[in-house]
């Protein structure tokens, strides 16, 4: 990769905290009073031991519980012109990092080199003043997120206009209701035309309609061919903006890659199962008289095997099973269940290829095809079942066997188009509308 | 190898601790954002006052009224014969400046800290602003320096030349104080709570109610490391036309450029851990 394609690139880069320094507690009163005599020497070497780490030894076995690895040798590349998505839970390091990348915070080892005029965007409205009008605050803010002053002025009719306050624009802010402060901080922020954009967690104010607002022009800022890093929880917006995605959690990288698998991959975190189980040793593997399981694979379109799909695709259960004495009626069956444990539905095999006869012994692969657009976005659990027909004998049956994660976007034809949050349901099937007018 | 790549700014991110100059070229560039806050501090300071500017006039008149008849009518301190009123206008004017400059400028990093975590810019500005938009109240005082003037009927003398040189020594003063607390008090918030206390005391180390001619030759040198009162003594003898005392002011502009330097040095060694430690 040559070094012109690279916008930012992050070399194990490390954030250590430290918190709050234990208070000590003094028995009685002498004690006391002598902590009070040297508490101005004390506080001297807290408030010094903030920052420095020269006293302990960060890469020693022994961590003091006072230390706090924010970030831990993080590494990746952006590529001129990507947009990549930092996800995890709470606490994961993702504002830290991005707090490192605007320059706010220093990282305590490792570098960062950027290349292009970055714009960062940790909060919106940074440095409004109530007491200012609309329009002051409007330049004021524009400067300070690095914008020059003819900038501001060149863009200020678009930039009131976007924020749908022209009345109140001479009005202090302070008057203001803060949804109108938040649009007109994000008009200005719109606006903003740097060749990197830093964005955390902005889109999570707002009501759902100035949500899509932003949704929007996050888009095209990147269909406008500028690198975006961005910080999100809401995955359907990861999948529909990003390229890429790093995932991070407790100050680690878990994982790098195409955003649809790595929020597949998120989605399914701390679940055991997995696409794919084989069952190599017959002797384990489960099974009755007449029949036993092999292979269970959840497969894309194409065959492969996949832990994640778009909501749109088209998705494959899959069972091949050993059918030991022939002569009996099979029927195959799934179950699949949600995260919450709600039973979607349960399909049978209907093939009428097989329906009702009786199969000879051999191998048999069996694939029951989910349509795109009917599940829900996130985690499914498969069960995979298999009995014989009168009697009805179980061979087996094996409950969370394997799973995947569905993966929504914003896409039309979906059933959100282009709603921004995740639809409730335990299906999120894409109907078809249609409203009829009469007038009067 | 591609020209393109050769003018975009490459930004190197590293851990903290080498010891940095100031990046004048940096500073150069954020001009704008240097003027807007300039402005918003000027622009805030009077809202919704019935007085407005006028407020930047009537607090060092109620304080030289109040010094003149204390000090001057009471208990009659000596003045080299000049009368008390012009005496103590000369010097309570700049001192006005001073003191609110350098107290504002000391605490704009914890006043500043909701920006100071949210957007990088040159840290330097905080401490700077102050200093720049206290200028206007101290230009728009000097419109009751010269009424007293006037009424004094005190013709400019060629002293008047240095009056340059002075306003920038009386800017690098609170500057250089401004950095090294503003830089402190990041860490120690003692330092609110002593500001008030040490403008209170510096009002007294300088010859602002007295002249410098009272201290006793022994302690002149000592005396003379005040940077503050180069200043006073400095826009007593530019305005008033008596001789200039070179023996306060080379003094005071070594140790002033010295408290500036520093000062500016050990901001920028902490600059980048206040968002840490705030
Ligand atoms: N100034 C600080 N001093 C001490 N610890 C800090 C400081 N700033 C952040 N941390 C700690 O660093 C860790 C990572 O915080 P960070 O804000 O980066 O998380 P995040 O991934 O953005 O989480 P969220 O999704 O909740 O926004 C947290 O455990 C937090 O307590
Ligand atoms: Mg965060």
């Amino acid at each position: 990769m040559s070094n012109d394609t690279i916008a930012v690139n992050v070399e194990e880069v490390s954030k250590v905290y430290r918190l709050g320094v234990k208070e000590q507690s003094s028995e009685h009163m002498v004690q006391m009073l002598w902590g009070f005599v040297r508490s101005p020497l004390q506080n001297f070497r807290k408030y010094r031991a903030l920052y420095t780490f020269d006293d302990i030894d960060l890469d020693g076995k022994e961590q003091s519980d006072d230390i706090l690895w924010a970030l831990r040798d993080i590494s990746f590349k952006v590529n001129k012109g990507d947009v990549v998505g930092i996800i995890g839970g709470n606490g994961a390091g993702k504002s830290t990092l991005l707090k490192i990348l605007s320059r706010i915070t220093p990282p305590t080892r490792g570098n960062v080199s950027i290349h292009g005029r970055v714009s960062s965007l940790l909060e919106v409205g940074t440095g409004f003043h109530p007491e200012l009008t609309g329009r002051e605050n409007v330049f004021l803010n524009g400067t300070i997120l690095g914008m020059r002053r003819k900038e501001v002025a060149r863009k200020f009719d678009e930039i009131v206009a976007f924020s749908d306050v022209e009345k109140f624009l001479d009005t202090p802010v302070k008057r203001y209701s803060s949804g109108m402060r938040v649009r007109l901080a994000f008009a200005v922020a719109a606006h903003l035309e740097p060749e990197i954009l830093i964005v955390d967690e902005v889109l999570a104010v707002g009501d759902a309609a100035f949500q899509q607002k932003c949704m929007n022009k996050m888009q095209d800022v990147g269909k406008e061919g500028r690198t975006v890093l961005f910080v999100s929880h809401n995955m359907p917006a990861v999948t529909s903006l990003c390229d890429r995605v790093v995932w991070l959690d407790h100050g680690r990288k878990v994982a790098e890659g195409p955003a649809q698998e790595i929020v597949g991959k998120y989605l399914l975190e701390g679940v055991e199962t997995t696409a794919h189980r084989v069952w190599k040793d017959p002797s384990s593997a489960p099974g009755g008289e007449f029949a036993r399981l092999c292979e269970v694979r959840v497969v894309s379109e194409s065959g492969e095997i996949v832990g994640h799909c778009d909501i749109q695709e088209p998705i494959g259960l899959q069972m091949e099973y050993e059918v030991l004495k022939g002569g009996e009626v099979m029927l195959p069956h799934f179950r699949l269940r949600n995260d919450n444990g709600v039973l979607v539905f349960v399909t049978l095999d209907h093939d009428p290829e097989w329906y009702q006869r009786p199969r000879p012994a051999g191998r048999y692969v069996s694939t029951a095809w989910i349509p795109g657009n009917l599940l829900n976005e996130g985690p499914h659990f498969v069960e995979c079942n298999l009995m014989t027909r009168h009697p009805d004998i179980p061979q087996f049956h094996l409950a969370d066997v394997v799973s995947f994660a569905v993966t929504g976007s914003m896409a039309p034809g979906t059933a959100r188009g282009d709603w921004p949050g995740r639809l409730k349901g335990i299906v999120s099937p894409a109907l078809e509308w249609r409203t009829e007018f009469s007038e009067g | 190898m591609s020209s393109t790549s050769d003018n975009t700014p490459v930004i190197r991110i590293t851990p903290p601790g080498k010891w940095e100059v100031i990046d004048f070229q940096e500073l150069k560039d954020y001009r704008d954002l240097f003027f807007f806050l300039v402005w918003r501090d000027i622009k805030v300071l009077y809202a919704q006052t019935i007085m407005g500017f006028a407020w930047a006039i009537l607090n060092p008149l109620v304080q030289i009224i109040i010094f003149s008849i204390i000090f001057g009518k009471v208990a009659k301190l000596d003045t080299d014969g000049i009368p008390y009123l012009l005496f103590s206008t000369v010097a309570i004017i700049p001192w006005s400046y001073m003191s609110e400059a350098m107290s504002r400028s000391s605490q704009s990093l914890v006043s500043g800290q909701g920006m100071l975590g949210k957007v990088y810019f040159p840290r330097l500005i905080f401490p700077i602003t102050p200093i720049l938009a206290k200028l206007v109240d101290f230009s728009i005082s000097l419109v009751l320096l010269l009424a007293v003037m006037l009424y004094y009927r005190i013709a400019p003398t060629w002293n008047l030349l240095l009056l340059p040189f002075l306003v920038v020594l009386m800017m690098s003063v609170p500057a250089g104080i401004g950095f090294w607390l503003s830089a402190l008090s990041i860490r120690f918030r003692d330092v609110k709570f002593a500001m008030p206390f040490v403008i209170r005391m510096l009002i007294y180390s300088a010859p602002i109610l007295y002249t410098a001619s009272s201290i006793p030759d022994g302690y002149r040198f000592f005396y003379s490391l005040n940077p503050i009162v180069a200043v006073i003594e400095g826009y007593r003898a530019c305005l008033l036309g008596t001789p200039i005392p070179w023996e306060f002011i080379l003094p005071g502009t070594v140790v002033s450029a010295l408290l500036l330097v520093s000062g500016a040095i050990y901001f920028r060694k902490l600059e980048r851990v206040f968002v840490d430690v705030i």
